[in-house]
């Protein structure tokens, strides 16, 4: 592509803003540097400030298994673990993370090719056929990995009828705390199959 | 999104020296911040990182029984502790109808109470909205306005305030603590916290520019039943129709102390002490209950698509306060 034909294409994608006075002052201003560990690999990163957590997994460090459906927090199809606890890597900056620990479902298996062991979450999706297309099911799994985290801390939910009690994970508990994981193929039944069966193995 | 330089600040000192500059913004979880930045209705040019900011995270207990939270303790911590489960389940259960679970375990204390209105054209850069761009109308007056306020609203908007821990936070008396740039302290009860949109929709709360949010306290809770119920087109994850929460006392069939606010219907929770003084010692039926619900309504007007809420308030204030 001509050069100015880059620049208007650029433009219209709204990536560049009207340029600063001094080109060296705004670029130190406008990226950040932080340490992170992805998937137990730590990385020195510095990168522009409005890359957000799901943009740096999946364009700069190419784990693409984290999957961007809304990035408006609307899905979870983006959900990943950060120290353990499952949040929305759409709506985060990477550069608000230095010094997190950040699991994606790339991370959740013990060891890496054919002799890996599946995470138990992913062996159950695997036997209980939990989708269909399979867009949503990264962010189902890291959800539901930091869902049963959640629930066997006693934490409640909107349906947990005795606030002071340690809830069973009946279905209508399951489906409250799964409720930010939408799946467009409707998988539901098999899903919460899935995460029901990982629930009893108490692992 | 708008380029922006980061902080991340030490200490609050250092937060509300730097977000008082025109154009600063802090961040929080981020929830609300980052989806608007990315469709340029937030515009900030610098964000200010309070999550490390030692101190901001503790849930304490106060001398006079009531409970401190800080600013920056999670939505899904603030709901699952000990002390809020037992003496404000009403605020556990607000929390926990809201969002969901990954982004209450995002979501502040301090953010969710200024969290912004998802109102339909407030939304839509290519409509009129005098909130995001003042003196420009109100695209929600006679466009599509089924989630926006039936009291409380303005000519010039009629955004609703979409807190549902707001309007537990409101039943429950709750004090805003907050830092300004000078370095001062206030105190301000939640009612005051808010404003209402009246000719400057722009203007939300009475912070002033870097004053930050750094705690919650609550006092003892009153004794009764809490409750909190809301109405929304799914049974989760979305925001309230209508919703309401309440704290009553009722001896043999009257009420003897009652408190309700209503969320999804006003441009903050909207809670009318006069009607809760019309409900004391009245027997506990719908007739009374629907009598205190018009006197927190006075005023409230329909605009089309929402004309449902004045009846729908009037029924969900019946269930949860009714036998
Ligand atoms: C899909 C979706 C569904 C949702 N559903 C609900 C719902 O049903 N009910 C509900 O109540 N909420 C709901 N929410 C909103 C959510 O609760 C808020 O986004 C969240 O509480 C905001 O908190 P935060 O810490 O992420 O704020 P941020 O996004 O970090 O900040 C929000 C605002 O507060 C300011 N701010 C933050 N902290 C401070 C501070 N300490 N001092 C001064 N200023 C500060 C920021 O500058 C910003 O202007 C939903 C959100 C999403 C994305
Ligand atoms: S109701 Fe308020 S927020 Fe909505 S379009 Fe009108 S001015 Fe904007
Ligand atoms: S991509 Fe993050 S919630 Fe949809
Ligand atoms: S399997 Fe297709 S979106 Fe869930």
């Amino acid at each position: 592509m001509q050069g100015s034909a880059l620049a208007a294409a650029v433009a219209q994608t709204g990536l560049v803003q009207a340029a600063p006075p001094d080109p060296d002052a705004a670029r130190d201003a406008l990226t950040g540097s932080f340490s992170i560990v992805i998937n137990s690999a730590p990385h020195q990163m510095t990168v522009d400030t409005r890359v957000t957590l799901l943009d740096l997994l999946r364009e700069r460090l190419m784990l693409t298994g984290t999957k961007k459906g809304c990035d408006h927090g609307q899905c979870g199809a983006c959900t990943v673990l950060v120290n353990g606890r499952r949040v929305l890597s759409c709506l985060s900056l990477a550069v608000m993370h230095d010094g997190d620990h950040v699991t994606t479902v790339e991370g959740l298996a013990e060891g890496h090719g054919p002799d890996a062991k599946l995470h138990p979450m992913q062996a159950a999706f695997l036997e209980h056929d939990g989708f269909q297309c399979g867009y949503c099911t990264p962010g189902q799994i890291c959800s539901a990995v930091g869902m049963l985290d959640e629930w066997r801390n006693g934490a409640p939910s909107l349906v947990t009828d005795d606030l002071s009690a340690h809830p069973e994970l009946s279905p209508a508990e399951l489906h409250e705390r799964m409720s930010g994981n939408i799946c467009r193929c409707s998988a539901y039944p098999n899903i919460a199959e899935a995460i029901l069966a990982v629930s009893r193995e108490g692992a | 999104m708008k380029s922006f330089s980061y902080m991340r600040a030490r200490d609050v000192t250092e937060a509300t020296r730097a977000a008082q500059r025109p154009g600063s913004k802090v961040i929080a979880g981020g929830t609300n911040l980052l989806d608007l930045a990315k469709l340029s209705i937030e515009r900030p040019s610098a964000l200010i990182d309070v999550n490390r900011i030692p101190g901001l995270k503790e849930i304490r207990r106060l001398p006079d029984g009531g409970v401190r939270i800080g600013a920056l303790v999670t939505n899904a911590d603030l709901a699952a502790h000990p002390l809020i489960r037992e003496h404000y389940p009403l605020l556990s259960r607000a929390i926990l109808a809201g969002a969901s679970g990954q982004i209450r375990n995002m979501a502040t204390t301090g953010g969710n109470l200024l969290q912004r209105t998802r109102c339909v054209q407030f939304y839509d850069t290519s409509d009129r909205c005098n909130k995001r761009a003042p003196g420009s109308g109100c695209g929600a007056l006679d466009g599509a306005n089924r989630m926006n306020a039936i009291v409380g609203g303005s000519a010039s908007c009629i955004a609703v305030h979409p807190s549902d821990m707001a309007v537990a936070m409101r039943i429950l008396d709750a004090v805003v603590e907050t830092t300004d740039a000078h370095g001062a302290h206030r105190r301000i009860p939640i009612d005051d916290f808010y404003v209402l949109p009246d000719a400057a929709p722009q203007h939300e709360t009475v912070l002033t520019p870097g004053e930050m949010i750094t705690g919650v306290s609550l006092p003892a809770p009153p004794q009764g039943m809490q409750s909190y119920r809301k109405v929304r087109d799914r049974a989760s994850y979305a925001f309230a129709l209508v919703s309401v929460g309440a704290i009553a006392a009722v001896e043999e069939g009257h009420f003897t102390r009652v408190r309700f606010a209503f969320g999804g219907i006003a441009p903050k929770p909207w809670r009318i002490e006069a009607a809760e003084a019309a409900l004391r010692g009245k027997p506990r039926n719908a007739q009374a209950i629907s009598t205190a619900c018009d006197i927190a309504l006075a005023g409230a007007a329909g605009h089309g698509d929402n004309d449902f809420k004045i009846a729908l308030a009037h029924r969900t204030l019946i269930a949860v306060l009714g036998a």
